[in-house]
């Protein structure tokens, strides 16, 4: 037994535990082995990432296998385990923010009265995230990706008394089929081209037995894309996201922010020769990635409810991490999903603990002013807000910097421009947030008091802030020597170097780079004193722009009338076919030859059973009648 | 010496008499006399045919008959009892509890 099955093993453990016998457990015990569960998976991470720290760099590869999981033909998969230096890293933060999410969530759920199903479901969905991230092959993969997509509807769903929790539950299930679907053909395609998931021999063999550029590559990018757009929230499959606030706030901090929706940032960077070759997928990648981060980000200025500000910051990061990936910077795009893991959970913690604070209250426009009343989560939020708008030198300005800079690079200037506007709107909407949260005036409804969150959540958002700071040291880009992350990570993009992209613009220069990344500070610095200027300075700006610019606050606020969208072409016309169906073929055809063949057993019966008198003389003349009858026949 | 016909004809009118009185009467008691009637004159043809026939074997069935239709009598009664002690009748057309 490999130490990497340990990993899944404990919170598998915690799992079935906390399933089976949580309910006569009582929350304490339910939440104490749930926290061992993750914290165990954890440390075996760390000491699995240690071992493979040991090996000399270009062979940083551990494998682990548990023998074969489907045999058919010449068709065969293994469940195996494979630890290389990108799945070190997503197995660190899964683990990592996974168990400090797991402690916040012994406060957060305090009193709930169902701790053990929600420890249960959490602990499931670390054994699902654990498996899609260090699968050796894609089927498992697979099997992971559809998991954590379970853990998901179960636990926005976790509150299922209430009616929007189970809604917006489906309709991140449903939304997701889509985007699975193409993900199923995607495998599926690979499996008949390659006659293997194996993700080792497809990577390797790829580039010999596929046409670069070809029909067939492309095709498989774009499937296995859409699986990723649906997972990670982009356009055109992002709605369902924002509907997932309604889950508890770990939740949405550990599922809907750091691990689950950037499964699809690592399944593209997992299969990124596939990319490489295929440019016209790598332009759709980007493409996608860049509108949703512009989309997303002008919704999050529209938006009053704090998780669903914070939820379309998440859906703009990952266009971020997208255009990345698109243009071919995946280190850079996993840099910032490392990142992104920590000051998006962070901010999600802290808004969980304003809503803690508040009894519930979710509405921004009921705040204001809790900066006195919550010392430590507004400075822990306020760390976050300026890791998430690339202020230097927290996290995020290293990895968000990384992507602008190799976006310019490869696009060109104005693609650049586009990026650094989403950038800006990141700063902006995120200190509206601040402004309207914890600045100003408190216009808390009465009989609110604030009071600070326990120890047990503080701690979490303590460290986080510090994660939050200090996470992005590992990759200073623009000091040579400093990216030890790409280092790290170099062995598994190894073959990604001579992207084409770059070839026409020459080798970047670091004075371009150290240029860049002033820009897009000052942006960012632009952006935040716009924000604090429009909403706690002088409220009246923002008002005023509102009323200047009618028609786009309405499309920022309907969200682009993307749910109005579906709900016209597709949901209300399903739901008219259902209908049609149900009142023609249902009640009209299928039930009427029911009830027809029950009435005419019932008419036959009714007369027959003039037979049954229940006089018994009368049986008896019958029966005589019938000897008689029997007598004469013999006779004749 | 009476004619055997004689006997069988006199059985045949016993039997006639029992089955008319099992379709017409309503009194479970007299319906049962009747059954006892028609028993009776088979009874009695076994007997003439055996005389006829110069055999035994009527002789012998007629015994079995006879403790047959005694055990019969015991539990035909005691059912009949049982109606009347529950119901106060024994009419025949007023039981048909089984009917729908």
């Amino acid at each position: 037994m490999s130490l990497l099955f340990a990993i899944p093993l404990f919170p598998l453990v915690g799992f079935l535990w906390n399933g089976i016998a949580g309910s006569r457990l009582g929350a304490r015990a339910a939440g104490f082995a749930a926290v061992v569960a993750a914290g165990g998976a954890f440390l075996a991470a760390l000491l699995s990432v240690a071992m493979l720290w040991q090996l000399p760099p270009a062979a940083r590869v551990i494998e682990a296998s548990l023998g074969e999981w489907i045999a058919a033909g010449d068709f065969s998969t293994a469940i195996a385990f494979r630890l290389d230096p990108l799945s070190a890293v997503m197995i660190l933060v899964v683990t990592g923010v996974g168990f400090l999410i797991h402690i916040y969530s012994l406060g957060y759920m305090h009193g709930d009265g169902a701790e053990w199903r929600f420890f249960a479901y959490l602990n499931l969905f670390l054994v699902a995230m654990i498996f899609l991230v260090m699968a050796s092959n894609l089927l498992l993969l697979f099997l992971g990706w559809e998991g954590v997509g379970l853990c998901s509807y179960l636990l926005i769903g976790f509150w299922f008394t209430r009616e929007a929790p189970p809604n917006a539950g489906l309709k991140a299930f449903l939304v997701n089929r889509v985007g699975d679907f193409a993900f199923l053909i995607g495998l599926l395609l690979l499996a008949r081209s390659f006659g293997t998931l194996d993700l080792d021999q497809i990577l390797a063999r790829a580039p010999r037995e596929l046409v670069p550029g070809g029909t067939l590559v492309t095709a498989i990018a774009l499937c296995l894309f859409g699986g990723a757009i649906g997972k990670s929230a982009q356009i055109p499959l992002h709605v369902w996201l924002p509907d997932a606030m309604e889950g508890p706030t770990p939740v949405s901090a550990l599922i809907h922010a750091a691990t689950m929706v950037t499964a699809g940032v690592y399944l593209v960077a997992r299969t990124h020769v596939l990319y490489l070759m295929a440019p016209t997928a790598m332009v759709v990648v980007a493409a996608v990635g860049l509108a949703t981060a512009l989309m997303a980000g002008t919704i999050a200025l529209t938006q009053n409810d704090v998780k669903r500000v914070l939820a379309y910051s998440t859906i703009s990061q990952l266009g971020f991490m997208f255009l990345g990936c698109g243009v071919g910077a995946f280190t850079a795009a996993i840099f910032h999903l490392m990142t992104h893991a920590f000051f998006k959970a962070l901010l999600f913690l802290g808004s969980g603990s304003v809503i803690h604070a508040l009894g519930g209250e979710q509405d921004m426009r009921r705040m204001g002013g809790l900066k006195r009343h919550l010392p430590v989560t507004y400075l822990t939020f306020l760390i976050g807000a300026l890791a998430i708008a690339g202020i230097f030198p927290l996290a995020g300005f290293f990895s968000k910097d990384e992507i602008l800079f190799e976006t310019y690079n490869a696009r060109g200037p104005i693609v650049y421009l586009f990026a650094l506007a989403g950038a800006g709107l990141t700063a902006f909407y995120m200190f509206r947030l601040m402004a309207l949260t914890f600045y100003g005036e408190s216009r808390l409804a009465p009989g609110v008091h604030p009071h600070e969150s326990p120890r047990s959540m503080t701690r979490v958002l303590t460290l986080l802030a510090g994660l939050s700071v200090a996470g992005g040291w590992v990759g200073i880009s623009f000091l040579p020597g400093w990216n030890r992350f790409a280092a790290f990570l170099a062995p598994v993009f190894a073959d990604s170097e001579p992207i084409a992209l770059t070839a026409h613009h020459g080798e970047p220069s670091h004075g371009l780079e150290l240029a860049l990344a002033g820009v897009s500070l000052a942006v960012a610095i632009l952006g935040i004193l716009a924000a604090l200027q429009a909403y706690v300075r002088k409220p009246a700006i923002a008002t005023r722009l509102r009323q200047r610019l009618p028609s786009f606050h309405a499309l920022f606020e309907r969200k682009y009338y993307f749910d109005d969208l579906y709900n016209a072409l597709i949901v209300r016309p399903l739901f008219a076919m259902a209908g049609l169906s149900y009142r023609w073929i249902d009640v009209g055809i299928i039930d009427r030859l029911v009830n027809a063949t029950a009435e005419a057993v019932r008419a036959g019966a009714m007369s027959l059973r003039a037979i049954q008198s229940g006089y018994v003389r009368r049986y008896a003349l019958v029966f005589v009648l019938g000897v008689a009858v029997l007598l004469s026949l013999a006779a004749r | 010496m009476i004619q055997p016909a004689a006997y069988l004809y006199l059985a045949a009118i016993l039997f006639a008499v029992g089955l008319v009185g099992v379709l017409i009467r309503r009194e479970a008691i007299i319906i049962f006399m009747c059954i006892e009637l028609m028993l009776n004159a088979v009874n009695l043809t076994f007997v003439t045919f055996s005389r006829l026939l110069g055999s035994i074997d009527g002789q012998v069935i007629v015994f079995f008959s006879l403790a047959v239709a005694a055990a019969e009598v015991v539990v035909g009664l005691g059912i009949i009892v049982a109606i009347f002690r529950h119901r106060a009748t024994t009419d025949v057309d007023q039981l048909n509890l089984l009917k729908l």
